[in-house]
């Protein structure tokens, strides 16, 4: 069971990357043009 | 173009409503990034606005609204405060913030509690909760937010919401285990305290996102109309001036093709006005020294000094945008199906948990397992199926109406136009043609084409712009007409290779018939007749057809002529019409009709139906209807097709089918869950098992929405 001390951080710090990649892309306005954004990777840009 | 990066920086925020297909956002971005002094320019396609960041120096608003209405968009600037969009926006981040934040808490403590299903025991168990506390008490607490205030809120007030039964049966849940874990008991419901919390947010953000779509529509409807008007002086100058700052006896000018800005008296020069959008009325009406004009009415032919009588909310048009407003606050409160449904469940689940207690009180080992119970039951009766599948059901009908053309202002007229069972349509413009059509043109090779061409192109008089429009599409040149004039109220004339010609009124082109409907050119002595019909409305019949096949009782009411609305009842089917009828007439005639228990749908699109569409049970409006129209109907629609009324009602009936099919589901597991609960069988895994079946069940059936046809 000492395999737990191990795995348990490793997935808690895991998951906390994921969340705080979350954040940024909330900051960072992502979510803000669901609807244009699917669009844009199909345009080259200028 | 890039510029210096010292250079001073301003942003302003663009509403462009014909921004509709990812090729408009990018040709948006191109042409304003392309414009001098901008630095940055993106366009968004859900809000149909652009945020530009420019250089003060070089450029200005303005300038950018040019440059993007040579390109064929139009723009205005966008007022952050304006409905109240930039707070609900920050709403939606919000929102969407606890949802990540739940979302990853309820993933951790899944695979800790997966472990602890899958045998764990002892110490290792102990330790496994612990962690499972540790994540999910913050993530609860911070997550939880909006329904813990929503349930203070309501019971502050006195009154029951969802949010009450959602937050005790949370912060029990959560609490007991704390007690549970630290005794080093086997059950601890972490992981469903988190993951209804993870459910209810994403119902919630549904809701959100409708709800502000809906609302952006709404400001985008509020009228593109230039709020300036020209001031005249009393030495002559012209000055530009905001219609707010007119006051009485001030005046201004209005030129052919503008809407008149103020309630006033004609004081210099005469013209046609359209009057439709305060009578209703089709035909254009003679106006001149002395005669009384109002507001919102279009100037179509002469140039003409207006003397300002009465401004801004002093207005006729004011005025009825009153009465609309008291009609649209008498209409009682209609209970949305989930709250009806909110209002008997919410005490009922209260009552059942806190039997199930008492009852288990003596029997079990004290308080700590007769809790447990309660416990169990708020769980598995949490309303996370009703409370997604509502928001599902609106959030996929109204992308379904989207796609065809039709705004939904909200989630209740959806409800609402499931339960009409009489439609009462207008006439003018609605299930007709706004504008006239030629009947029986001459021939495409006719000589006198060009000539009609060129004399109607220079006029804003409507039969002249249908001739116009008729030849553009037939692809006729214009002919070389000089020296044109409009003589407000009989025609328009000129000069072609030295000989007079004329379009315009019978009597005055010269025709035998000094008195025809319709209009005549004259040229080189022969006299050519132009007639005009009122033309049906695409699909207007077919529509009225299907309407009343599913059973749907059918009126016209109109402010126009007697023999004209006889014509188009009859065109239509329809056999209850009423001409001739005010804006106080049709109110009142809808007024009786609810007194008799009638739910109408009210479809319009003058100021002069405005009351009667906030009166009626449900309502739409064309995107070609006045502004005060538009604001009062519940739905709008952009097609030139009267079939998206059918196809609005069907969509809407569809969606309340599939919410009482939602509601069906949601009851029928907690006719199995409940029973089991008080019972005592409900575990931590069948609470977390029996909850996302339930919650996923509902939102794939609200979602078969989508793919019906």
């Amino acid at each position: 069971m000492t395999i737990l001390a191990v795995l348990i951080p490793v997935s808690l710090l895991l998951g906390a990357f994921g969340l705080i990649a979350f954040i940024w892309s909330l900051r960072d306005r992502q979510y803000d043009d669901l609807e244009g954004d699917q669009y844009r990777a199909l345009f080259r840009d200028k | 173009m890039p510029l210096d990066q010292s250079a001073p920086r301003e942003t302003v925020d663009l509403l462009i409503p014909g921004m509709s297909c990812a090729g408009c956002m990018i040709r948006i971005e191109r042409c304003l990034s392309s414009a001098p002094g901008i630095a940055k320019a993106r366009a968004n396609l859900s809000a149909h606005t652009a945020h530009c960041v420019f250089d003060p120096s070089l450029t200005n608003p303005d300038a950018l609204i040019e440059v993007l209405s040579k390109n064929g968009f139009a723009a205005r600037l966008f007022d952050l405060n304006e409905g109240g969009k930039a707070p609900a926006d920050s709403k939606g981040q919000d929102l969407l913030l606890r949802l990540g934040v739940a979302g990853f808490a309820a993933m951790n403590v899944m695979i800790l509690s997966i472990s602890v299903w899958s045998g764990a025991e002892a110490s290792t168990r102990d330790l496994l909760h612990w962690i499972s506390g540790l994540i999910a008490l913050p993530a609860v607490a911070f997550a939880g937010k909006p329904f813990f205030q929503g349930a203070l809120t309501a019971l502050s007030a006195g009154r029951m919401n969802m949010d009450v039964p959602i937050s005790l049966a949370v912060i029990l849940a959560a609490g007991n285990s704390v007690l549970e874990t630290a005794r080093g008991g086997p059950d601890a419901y972490f992981d469903a305290a988190i993951m209804l919390i993870f459910f209810l947010l994403i119902g919630r953000y549904l809701e959100h996102r409708t709800r502000s779509h809906a609302r952006s529509a709404a400001v985008e409807l509020m009228g593109m109309a230039g709020r300036t008007t020209l001031r005249v002086l009393p030495d002559g100058k012209r000055l530009p001036i905001k219609v707010e700052e007119l006051s009485p006896s001030m005046i201004v000018e209005v030129a052919p093709g503008e809407r008149i800005p103020v309630d006033g008296r004609i004081c210099l020069g005469s013209t046609e006005i359209d009057r439709a959008l305060v009578t209703g009325e089709s035909a254009p009406e003679w106006a001149a020294l002395d005669s009384q004009v109002y507001a919102g009415m279009l100037n179509l032919t002469g140039s003409i000094h207006v003397e300002v009588i009465a401004t801004g909310d002093e207005t006729m048009l004011a005025e009825i945008a009153q009465m609309v407003d008291a009609a649209e606050r008498g209409k009682g409160r209609l209970d949305r199906i989930a709250d009806q449904v909110a209002r008997i469940y919410a005490p009922l689940v209260h009552i059942l948990a806190a039997s199930a207690f008492l009852y288990w009180l003596p029997a079990q080992g004290g308080a700590h397992g007769a809790l447990q119970i309660a416990v169990a039951v708020l769980i598995v009766t949490c309303p996370c199926a009703l409370a997604l599948a509502v928001p599902t059901v609106h959030t996929v009908a109204s992308a379904r109406l989207f796609k065809e053309g039709i705004f939904l202002k909200n989630g209740a007229d959806l409800e609402r136009l499931a339960q009409v069972d009489m439609v009462v349509f207008d006439k003018t413009g609605t299930l007709t043609e706004a504008e006239s059509q030629l009947c029986s043109p001459p021939r495409r090779d006719d000589p006198a084409w060009p000539v009609a061409a060129a004399l109607a192109t220079a006029s804003h008089h409507p039969l002249s712009r249908a001739i116009a429009r008729e030849a553009k599409t037939m692809g006729i040149q214009p002919a070389r007409v000089t020296d044109i004039i409009e003589t407000p109220g009989f025609g328009v004339e000129g000069k072609l290779n030295g000989h007079h010609v004329r379009l315009g009124r019978h009597g005055w082109a010269g025709a035998d018939e000094p008195s025809a409907s319709g209009v005549a050119l004259s040229m080189h002595g022969h006299v050519i007749r132009f007639q005009f019909t009122e033309a049906l409305r695409q699909d207007a019949a077919e529509t009225c057809a299907e309407l009343s096949v599913r059973g749907l009782d059918l009126a016209i009411l109109s402010g126009d002529r007697t023999d004209a609305v006889a014509k188009i009842a009859k065109a239509t089917g329809i056999s209850e019409a009423r001409a001739a009828m005010l804006p106080g007439d049709k109110l009142a005639w809808l007024k009786a009709r609810i007194a008799e228990g009638r739910r109408i749908l009210m479809v319009g699109d003058g100021l002069n139906d405005s009351p009667a569409l906030a009166l009626a049970h449900c309502s739409m409006s064309p995107a070609s209807a006045s502004d005060v129209a538009k604001t009062a109907a519940g739905l709008v629609f952009t097609s030139d097709s009267l079939a998206v009324v059918a196809r609005a009602h069907l969509i809407a009936c569809r969606a309340r089918r599939r919410m009482l099919e939602c509601f069906g589901i949601a009851a029928a597991y907690n006719a199995v869950a409940i029973p089991l609960a008080v019972s005592g069988f409900v575990t931590p895994l069948i609470a977390a098992i029996a909850m996302s079946a339930s919650s996923i069940l509902v939102v794939v059936n609200a979602l078969r929405l989508r793919g019906s046809r």
